[in-house]
Formats: structure tokens, C-alpha cells, sequence
């Protein structure tokens, strides 16, 4: 079954070309019942290859064709299939059929309808052949691939220009990570002369450690880049203005986290390289705080989920930074299920009320839409990392791994964004479901999705609530540490013995974090004890601080755009007249030379008779000469 | 009856440059075709001329001399035909009034 792994990302890709080719004038609304059933199909294979390697195989290479020859360099199209990707395979997979069939419902009146399911095949394929792929240079194929459709998808309703201004934000800022893979993925090839996986790790002994440095800096700017760290965090929030299935799949679920398993797949080139692991950790560390406070005051249900996926993907990174590399990936599965879920909720609240965002017209809707409430109840409480719940049991794990790794600092910033993790995700449940509703008019014409867009949410809050006890139990030696493990941890890196109560007594912190959030949350929002209004008034700067997002994209801007479109003015300028002026002059010289040699025809049929007798005198004359031996040789 | 070569050589080059100055100084079109074949049947009396004086026996300079009657034939049925269009087109014949094909 691992030899026809190639099938995953083919049936998304030929769904794509079908709808592509076929779907706006002859299949309209079956293009997402193909889109979903090859999305299901691929899961299905997915489900199939992670249990052979759950059997046994390790690690398999699947070869299609070799790709690019030159003397010793070679590189394949080929998967590389161990725990790490069958792990991603399955996660894309299984999400990505869930959230294919939710769009079903919610994309239904769209007439993008083929479109939509076009672009989300295309991202679908292109997401696994990152996920798959055994070098950097085809994950840069997915890479690219999955940023294309970012763009796409972002811009979805390109006909308003918010999603145009989101689109081409997304894709500017994509490009200064993707300028730090591709200097990553240059040096890898100029210091260890491969881009295979497994030839450059076995190789890592070789490179100095300036180079070590410089290849994981460039890509840590890369994963920043796809993964919305401080600095380029801006862009995912502008994102939500693309359709709410393609917030879940790709901005939260899906390609967001490829920056997470870029830094995964080479955590033995981090490992080696010292420094570039902690700046992972405390960028990481930093993003995840910064984004919390953020989402603590927004009004837009879906920027609030935003800010919360930067947060949570600043606690992978945190993870990956302090040498827990499983409780990364642990987080980023659990992570896919309750943050999609609580993006499709807020979908089938958006859906309900007719394209409304915003949480003060909201109010009261656990009524009117039971079935969205308590799924999102579920996702919300993992996300505020509730025992028994999945995300307590990663979350848990990454705080843990930065308090064992010496990093105490570190781990009292990640308690700290728990805290405001749970009170954000509080403030938002409550301001949209409880409450008196606060706009009667949208009340009244509440609905609950239809069964297309439930049924997913219920089989999301399933995993939400139940994935992190499946895989996560016991913290530490769960069947996530024995499987994921052997893949993703150095051989030689000290084993830690921990004592079972400091486990349970970090444990405890977290759950206490959790706790102390929602209980400010329900203070506030339920009791008004204190006030969030008198909040506000009393916090005033901080308050607008927090509003403005830190005046980041102000700064940016005035800043740095600004400074870029002045040295892009002189780019142009040099194109115009210098790169255009030596093609346009030498055309002109054509134009000129053609104009001058065209009076030579007169028309007159004598002056051509003249021209062919003076020629035949010449001839004449120069053989004669020849002849004569006038001229020598 | 002995005419050296030399005689031949003369006349056939005054035939020849006869020819030339028709075609370079006449405006009639049909003039100067008819000029263009003074000078043909200049070169095919050229040609008899040194096929006699080389005495060869099979007169291989003689059977050029038909290869270009064909020719001259061919030639002034197109060279006519195109006078005959050009004069359906404009009535004239004088060629220093047909000047379509000015660049």
C-alpha cells in the first residue's frame, strides 16, 4: 500500500484538472461532490499507509522519477514516507474531507461554486506534496504551491477589494519567507551538495556552524513567513476575508502549520545548530503572547480565531524551540481539529445570519443553533486546554517540555497566553451565544446550518475532544511519543527523567491557567463584575494599543512599504527607460533602416532595368580585372 | 567563304548593346520587350558562333541556342500578359507611368 502513496495527492490533483477543465460550464454543483470524494479517497489511503507504517515500516522511500540529474546531484520526485508524514498525511486528510463536506453547504449559493472546489483540490494536492515529499526542493514545489492557492482562495471574491488588499498582503509576505527557504535551501545544497532529507542529516557532521546557523535562520524565516511569526504575522488575520472553509483548512488547520513541520522535518539541523533553536523558541514564545492579547479585544468573530491560530502556532514553535519536536506535532493535530472546528462554527454562525461578523450583533444564538453551540463549547475548551479534552494533553506537553528544558521564562510566558487563551475564547463564546441577543433583526432570522455543515462540526468535536486521550496518554510516553519519537528526535539527545510529580504539578498549572481565564471571562461577560466597558475606559491606551494590533500594520506601512515602493519606483524607472529603451531602440533602428532602404524602390521599371546593367558591368569589370590579374590573391 | 570569329563576336555585341539602350531608353513596354529579345538572339548568335569555331561534332553550343528560344518564347508570353493586365488596369503603355509598386 506504502508503493501506491502517490495516489494521495493524485486524486485531489485530478479532481482539480476534472472541475478544472469541466466544471464551470458542465458540472456546477457536482464539482464538490468529486473535490470531497477525492479529498475521502485520499483519506482513505492515507488511513491505510500510516497503518503499514504503524506495522512496521519505518521508513520507505517511494520513488516516481528522477527529476534532476547533474553529476553526483541528483533530485527525485519521490515520497518519503515515515511516521512524521503519514502523521501530516493523515491530518490533511481526514480534516481536509471534513471541511471539503462543510463547504459543500456553506458554498452553495455561491456562484464561485466550481471555482471555489477547483482551487481548494489544487491546495489539497499541493499541501500533500509538501507533506510527502523527501527533499526540500519538491517541498518548495508544495511550498509554492499551496501559496499560490493561499492567494487564490483569499481572494475568492475578488470582485471587493478587501480580499483583493488580503490576497495580495498574504502573497507579498509569503514572498519574504519564501526568499528565506530558498537562500536555506541553496546553502543546504552548496554545503552538503544534496537537498535529500536523509543525505544531508547524515551528513550534518560536515558543515561548520556558522553554516548550520545560517541554513536554519533562513529557514525559520521561511516557516515565519508560512506560519505568521513575529515579524510576518500580518498577514493571516487579513486572510479571514476569504471564504470561512478556507480560514479552516489552509489558514488554521492545513498550510499554516507546513512552517511547524518544515522546522520538524529538520530538527537534526536545528538540533546541530544551537542558537537557531533558541530563536525558534523565543520567537515562538513571543508570537504566542503578542497574539493572544491581540485576540482579547477584537470584535470579528473570525479575526478573533485568527489571532488565536498565530497565537497557537507561536506555542508549536515555543514546543520545537525547547526540544519537544512530538509535542509540536501532537499540538499541531490537535490544533487542526479544534481550530477548525471553531472556524467552521463560526462559518455556520456567519452562514446562519446572513454574512454577519461581527460578536456585538450577536447574542443569544445557543437557541437558535444547538448543534454549532456545542461543538464549538467543545473546541473552545480544548483550546483553553480542559482536561479530558485534546487540547490540554499537547498543550500541557509543550508547557511541560519548555519548564523541563531550563527555559522557566519561556514557560511562564506560555502560562500566562493560557490564561488569555481562555479568556479570549470565553469573551467570544459568550458574546456570540449567550447573553440577550443584541440585534433582534439578525435574531429572527438565525438559523441552524443545514445536516452538510453539521454533521463535520459533530465529527470534528469528536477528535477535539477525544484525540489527545487516544494519543496523548500518558503525557510524555503516550502512543504519539513512541510512534513519532524514533522520527523526530536526535539520536544521542539525553533521554529525561522526569519524577511524576513535577509532571502532574505542571499539569496542575496549566489546568489552574486555563481555569483562572474562564472564570475572568465569565466575570466579566456574565456578571459584569468587573465591567468590560469600565475595563476598557480604565485600560485606555493599552486598550487602543491592543485594538490598533500594535499599530503593526501602521508601522509597517509607513515604514517599509513606503521605503520598498520608492526602491521599486527606480526599478521601474531603470526598466522603462534602460531595459525597454535598448528594446524599443534597437526596433526603432529597424524602423529607420527599413524607412531609408524603402526609396530604393522607385517603382520605375527602368531604374531597376539601369540597376541589374550596372551591376553586369560590374561583374563584368571585376572579372576582367581578375582575369588581367589586377588583383592578386 | 572564311568569316574569322571576331566578325560574329562584333556583331552579336552591337545587337547586344542595341538591345540594352532599348530597354534602358524606351518607355513602351512592348518596345522593350521586344528589345529584351534583340538581346536574347544577340547571346544565340554569340553562342552558334564559338559551337562553329570549336567545331565540335555534336554542336553543343547549337542546342543552347534552342533552350533559349524556348525561353524568349515563355518570356514574352508572361512579359505580355503582365503588359496586357497592366493596360486593363490603366489604358497605357508607357512603363514610367506604372508605379504601383513604389516603396
Amino acid at each position: 500500500m506504502i508503493q501506491d502513496v502517490w495516489l494521495i495527492p493524485a486524486l485531489p490533483l485530478a479532481a482539480f484538472l476534472v472541475n478544472g477543465l469541466f466544471g464551470r460550464r458542465f458540472l456546477r454543483h457536482a464539482t464538490g461532490a468529486i473535490a470531497t470524494g477525492a479529498i475521502a479517497a485520499s483519506a482513505v489511503m492515507a488511513t491505510l499507509v500510516f497503518l503499514e507504517v504503524l506495522g512496521g515500516q519505518e521508513r520507505t522511500t517511494v520513488t516516481l522519477y528522477r527529476w534532476i540529474g547533474v553529476g553526483d546531484f541528483t533530485v527525485n520526485v519521490s515520497a518519503l514516507v515515515d511516521p512524521l508524514s503519514s502523521v501530516m498525511l493523515l491530518v490533511v486528510t481526514v480534516v481536509g474531507t471534513l471541511i471539503f463536506i462543510f463547504a459543500n453547504g456553506y458554498m452553495a449559493h455561491d456562484h464561485g461554486f466550481a471555482r471555489f472546489f477547483t482551487w481548494f483540490s489544487l491546495f489539497a494536492f499541493a499541501m500533500l506534496i509538501l507533506v510527502m515529499a523527501d527533499n526540500y526542493l519538491l517541498m518548495f514545489v508544495g511550498w509554492e504551491g499551496v501559496g499560490l492557492c493561499s492567494y487564490l482562495l483569499i481572494g475568492f471574491w475578488f470582485d471587493k477589494p478587501a480580499p483583493q488588499h488580503a490576497a495580495n498582503k498574504a502573497f507579498w509576505m509569503n514572498r519574504i519567507g519564501d526568499w528565506g527557504y530558498t537562500i536555506g535551501m541553496v546553502t543546504t545544497f552548496l554545503v552538503f551538495g544534496s537537498l535529500t532529507y536523509t543525505e544531508v542529516f547524515a551528513k550534518v557532521g560536515i558543515a561548520t556552524q556558522a553554516n548550520l546557523t545560517l541554513i536554519c535562520i533562513a529557514f525559520f524565516v521561511g516557516a515565519a513567513g508560512k506560519s505568521a511569526q513575529l515579524p510576518l504575522h500580518s498577514w493571516l488575520p487579513d486572510a479571514m476575508e476569504g471564504p470561512t472553509p478556507v480560514s479552516a483548512l489552509i489558514h488554521a488547520a492545513t498550510m499554516v502549520t507546513a512552517g511547524v513541520y518544515l522546522v520538524a522535518r529538520s530538527t537534526p539541523l536545528f538540533v546541530a545548530a544551537g542558537p537557531a533553536l533558541q530563536v525558534v523558541a523565543v520567537v515562538g514564545a513571543i508570537t504566542a503572547i503578542f497574539a493572544a492579547t491581540i485576540a482579547l479585544v477584537q470584535f470579528d468573530i473570525k479575526r478573533v480565531m485568527a489571532y488565536s491560530t498565530v497565537s497557537q502556532l507561536g506555542y508549536m514553535f515555543l514546543a520545537l524551540g525547547v526540544g519537544a519536536p512530538v509535542a509540536a506535532i501532537f499540538h499541531l493535530a490537535t490544533h487542526a481539529f479544534f481550530k477548525a472546528l471553531l472556524f467552521l462554527g463560526s462559518g455556520s454562525v456567519i452562514h446562519g445570519l446572513g454574512n454577519e461578523q461581527d460578536m456585538r450583533k450577536m447574542g443569544g444564538l445557543r437557541r437558535k443553533m444547538p448543534v454549532t453551540y456545542w461543538t464549538m463549547l467543545v473546541a473552545g475548551g480544548a483550546l483553553a486546554a480542559l482536561p479530558p479534552l485534546a487540547g490540554f494533553w499537547s498543550k500541557d506537553e509543550i508547557l511541560s517540555g519548555a519548564f523541563l528544558s531550563g527555559q522557566t521564562a519561556l514557560w511562564a510566558v506560555g502560562i500566562v497566553t493560557a490564561i488569555l487563551t481562555a479568556f479570549y475564547v470565553t469573551r467570544a463564546l459568550w458574546l456570540t451565544f449567550h447573553g440577550e441577543p443584541r440585534d433582534l433583526h439578525l435574531y429572527e432570522h438565525a438559523h441552524e446550518s443545514p445536516a452538510v455543515m453539521t454533521l463535520p462540526l459533530v465529527a470534528l468535536a469528536i477528535g477535539s475532544a477525544t484525540l489527545g486521550l487516544l494519543v496523548g496518554f500518558p503525557p510524555d510516553q503516550g502512543f504519539i511519543h513512541s510512534f513519532l519519537g524514533p522520527a523526530v528526535t536526535v539520536e544521542g539527545a539525553a533521554e529525561r527523567a522526569v519524577e511524576l510529580s513535577t509532571l502532574l504539578g505542571l499539569a496542575a498549572v496549566s489546568v489552574a491557567a486555563g481555569i483562572v481565564g474562564i472564570v475572568i471571562g465569565v466575570a466579566m461577560y456574565v456578571r459584569h463584575r468587573p465591567d468590560p466597558a469600565a475595563v476598557t475606559r480604565a485600560a485606555g491606551p493599552i486598550y487602543r494599543l491592543l485594538v490598533n494590533k500594535y499599530y503593526i500594520d501602521e508601522l509597517y506601512d509607513h515604514r517599509i512599504v513606503e521605503a520598498l515602493r520608492a526602491f521599486f519606483g527606480v526599478l521601474w524607472a531603470f526598466d522603462v527607460h534602460v531595459i525597454d529603451g535598448l528594446a524599443n531602440g534597437i526596433g526603432r533602428l529597424a524602423a529607420v533602416g527599413g524607412g531609408g532602404a524603402r526609396r530604393l524602390q522607385t517603382g520605375v521599371v527602368g531604374n531597376y532595368a539601369l540597376t541589374v546593367v550596372v551591376g553586369l558591368l560590374v561583374v563584368l569589370v571585376a572579372y576582367g580585372g581578375y582575369a588581367a590579374g589586377v588583383f592578386k590573391r | 567563304m572564311n568569316i574569322p570569329v571576331g566578325a560574329f563576336i562584333a556583331v552579336s555585341s552591337i545587337l547586344f548593346f542595341i538591345g540594352v539602350a532599348g530597354v534602358l531608353m524606351r518607355r513602351n513596354a512592348v518596345v522593350i520587350l521586344m528589345c529584351v529579345e534583340l538581346m536574347l538572339n544577340a547571346a544565340n548568335l554569340a553562342l552558334v558562333a564559338f559551337s562553329r569555331r570549336a567545331g565540335s561534332p555534336d554542336e553543343r553550343g547549337s542546342v543552347f541556342v534552342v533552350f533559349i528560344f524556348v525561353i524568349a518564347a515563355a518570356e514574352v508570353a508572361v512579359g505580355l500578359a503582365i503588359v496586357l493586365s497592366s493596360y486593363r488596369n490603366r489604358p497605357t503603355v508607357d512603363v514610367d507611368e506604372v508605379q504601383a509598386m513604389k516603396g
